[in-house]
């Protein structure tokens, strides 16, 4: 009995290397091929990458929430993608008010700040509210039940948004200042992706330096690693569990306007897609993971951009940039089965020992 | 100073502690001594405000703080280091110690206290840039002593200091404990499952068994009682 079930074991695992080896395989065969052919031009690869990490940094701003609600709570918030849609969704108001009066040819770097600070606090004071009626009278019940929570709220901010301000697609107004493209290096890349990647990586920097420098990233810290410990040292779980939803509430809605300065368009749903693309990202880095969160977002967003044309082109694949979103899961589904923990996930595995 | 009036805490339906009371007074070693699932830990973890009891309260120089939450009773200088230690692995020695005197804001204060800390376990010194999951057994027992003090305590709860430590470490220790208590005036009840080593630095004690006070008495007078002595010191 026992020497079947090993039997079948190694069958399953059999298996499932062969089709990890299998996709391994296409994906190289395809880039090599890809490559052979020289239908893209090396400024071509660049745009992609450039693309890509503007993606990823927005991926990696969401993600943040995910990973430091799961850390703290070993919850997944799946009502993230609402609050990030939130921000650029009330953000929109003021931008088009501001466009329309022509403050944001006067003053375009106050103004972008303006719109910048109201997708943030809008995000944030979500993110609080709904960790307050929604999940903090449900602490200790089993985890299912936040979970189902979750979801639910994700549709009542969907419906809500749609109910408030209608379900058209909104469109940012054009700030000059970040149309065109500027030379970096001798390649020029187009001002909007640059603005959004500096943007991103500012804002993960200070996240991270508050989670590590501060006394109250300490306590984030510390009560994602021992809630009952860090009430023994005098900390306030209660409040500190608000801090790192607003903190991811912080990070998702900057994100949040990023991606409306990036595709310049909002709408009620726009917060599902990317939502579970950061949910993968945070999966990808390690979930609970700070730093892989930030790393899962870039490297996702990165694969996503240049995957479809590097693997599949060379494949014979019409349309490749269709196929995103299916490079970007089967990924997700290859992390889980051969490294569930994630690329900096290690400490997870521990801390559940 | 720290006075418990007929505990009955649950778990689920448990009922875990059959009405405690006890009382630990100023300048005091107290200890609970008994044996697993006597409720020596449930009895720290109601005082320190993890677990909320059915009934009775817990009493600070006369204040009620039974139903305050745990960092409010932090704050008022009732301070626990968890059996288990329960250092935070992936933080610092400093910032452990930091992070223990989260409710406090005299920095200089703060200061002062860990360089006391440091005096006490010149070994943390050595090591205050070290995670705290890479120090040995018998340092994480001093960080987790050295963290509770950052909390300046008025009472100090100890729960199971000694577990898995060596015996030269275990005698260190609870010279540590005694040193505290008569060079500095913490007060402290003391939980241990080595009752030996809790009666000969405690000034009283009380024995639990299962969820009840079944003897409470001066530590000598429990050293000297047949039934402790069978049950707990292995001895005739």
């Amino acid at each position: 009995m026992q020497q079947r079930l090993r039997m079948e074991l190694t069958g399953t695992q059999i298996a499932l290397w062969l089709i990890g080896g299998g996709l391994l395989a296409m994906v190289l065969i395809g880039s090599v091929r890809t490559l052979a052919v020289g239908k893209y031009t090396s400024k071509q690869w660049l745009d992609f990458i450039v693309f890509g990490l503007a993606q990823g940094g927005i991926y990696a701003l969401i993600a943040l929430g995910y990973t430091m609600v799961y850390g703290i709570l070993g919850m997944i918030n799946f009502a993230h993608g609402e609050i990030f849609m939130s921000g650029p969704m009330i953000g929109y108001f003021f931008a088009i008010r501001m466009a329309r009066s022509g403050f944001v040819d006067r003053q375009p770097i106050l103004s972008l700040l303006i719109v910048l600070a109201v997708a943030m606090i809008t995000s944030t004071t979500i993110a609080v509210l709904l960790e307050r009626v929604a999940y903090r009278p449900l602490r200790g019940a089993p985890r299912l039940v936040p979970l189902i929570t979750a979801i639910g709220a994700s549709f009542f901010l969907q419906y809500l948004f749609r109910g408030l301000f209608g379900a058209d697609v909104k469109v940012y107004p054009d700030w000059d200042i970040l149309s065109g493209k500027v030379p970096i290096l001798g390649v020029q890349i187009l001002k909007t992706q640059l603005v959004v990647i500096i943007a991103a990586v500012l804002l993960m920097a200070g996240l991270y330096t508050f989670i590590q420098r501060t006394k109250m990233g300490k306590a984030v810290r510390a009560v994602a690693e021992d809630r009952a410990a860090a009430a023994l040292m005098g900390i306030d779980v209660d409040r500190t569990i608000a801090v790192s939803f607003a903190l991811g509430g912080l990070m998702a809605g900057a994100g949040g306007l990023l991606y409306a300065l990036l595709f310049k368009q909002v709408f009620f749903l726009m917060g599902f897609v990317p939502g579970i693309k950061a949910f993968t990202a945070a999966v990808l880095g390690g979930i609970g993971n700070v730093p892989g969160a930030m790393l899962g977002g870039m490297f996702l967003g990165i694969f996503e951009s240049i995957g479809p044309n590097l693997f599949l082109d060379g494949l014979g694949i019409p349309a490749p940039y269709q196929l995103k979103d299916v490079i970007a899961f089967t990924m997700l589904v290859m992390v889980l089965i051969f490294r569930p923990t994630g690329i900096l996930g290690e400490r997870l595995a521990t801390k559940r020992a | 100073m720290l006075e418990v009036q007929n505990l009955h805490t649950y778990y689920g339906n448990i009922h875990a502690l059959r009405g405690i009371s006890l009382t630990v007074d100023e300048g005091e070693i107290v200890t609970l001594i008994g044996a697993n699932g006597a409720g020596k830990t449930t009895t720290l973890n109601t005082i320190s405000g993890l677990l909320k009891p059915r009934e009775g309260r817990v009493l600070l120089e006369g204040e009620e703080i039974t139903d305050l939450p745990p960092h409010e009773i932090v704050k008022r200088g009732v301070v626990q280091a968890p059996e288990g230690r329960r250092i935070f692995a992936r933080m610092t020695v400093m910032e452990n110690l930091e992070i223990a005197a989260y409710t406090r804001t005299d920095k200089e204060g703060i200061r002062l206290d860990m360089e006391r800390v440091f005096d006490l376990f010149p070994r943390l010194a050595e090591r205050r840039n070290q995670l705290g999951g890479t120090l040995s057994g018998g340092e994480q027992q001093m960080l987790a002593i050295g963290r509770a003090l950052m909390g300046k305590p008025r009472v100090l709860l100890l729960d199971e200091p000694s577990m898995g430590l060596a015996p030269l470490l275990v005698e260190e220790i609870f010279e540590t404990i005694q040193q505290l208590n008569s060079e500095e005036g913490v007060t402290i009840l003391l939980v241990e499952q080595n009752a030996l080593m809790a009666l000969s630095v405690a000034h009283r004690g009380y024995v639990l068994e299962t969820g009840e006070v079944v003897l409470e008495g001066s530590a000598k007078e429990l050293r000297e009682n047949p039934d402790v002595r069978r049950a707990y010191l292995g001895g005739i």
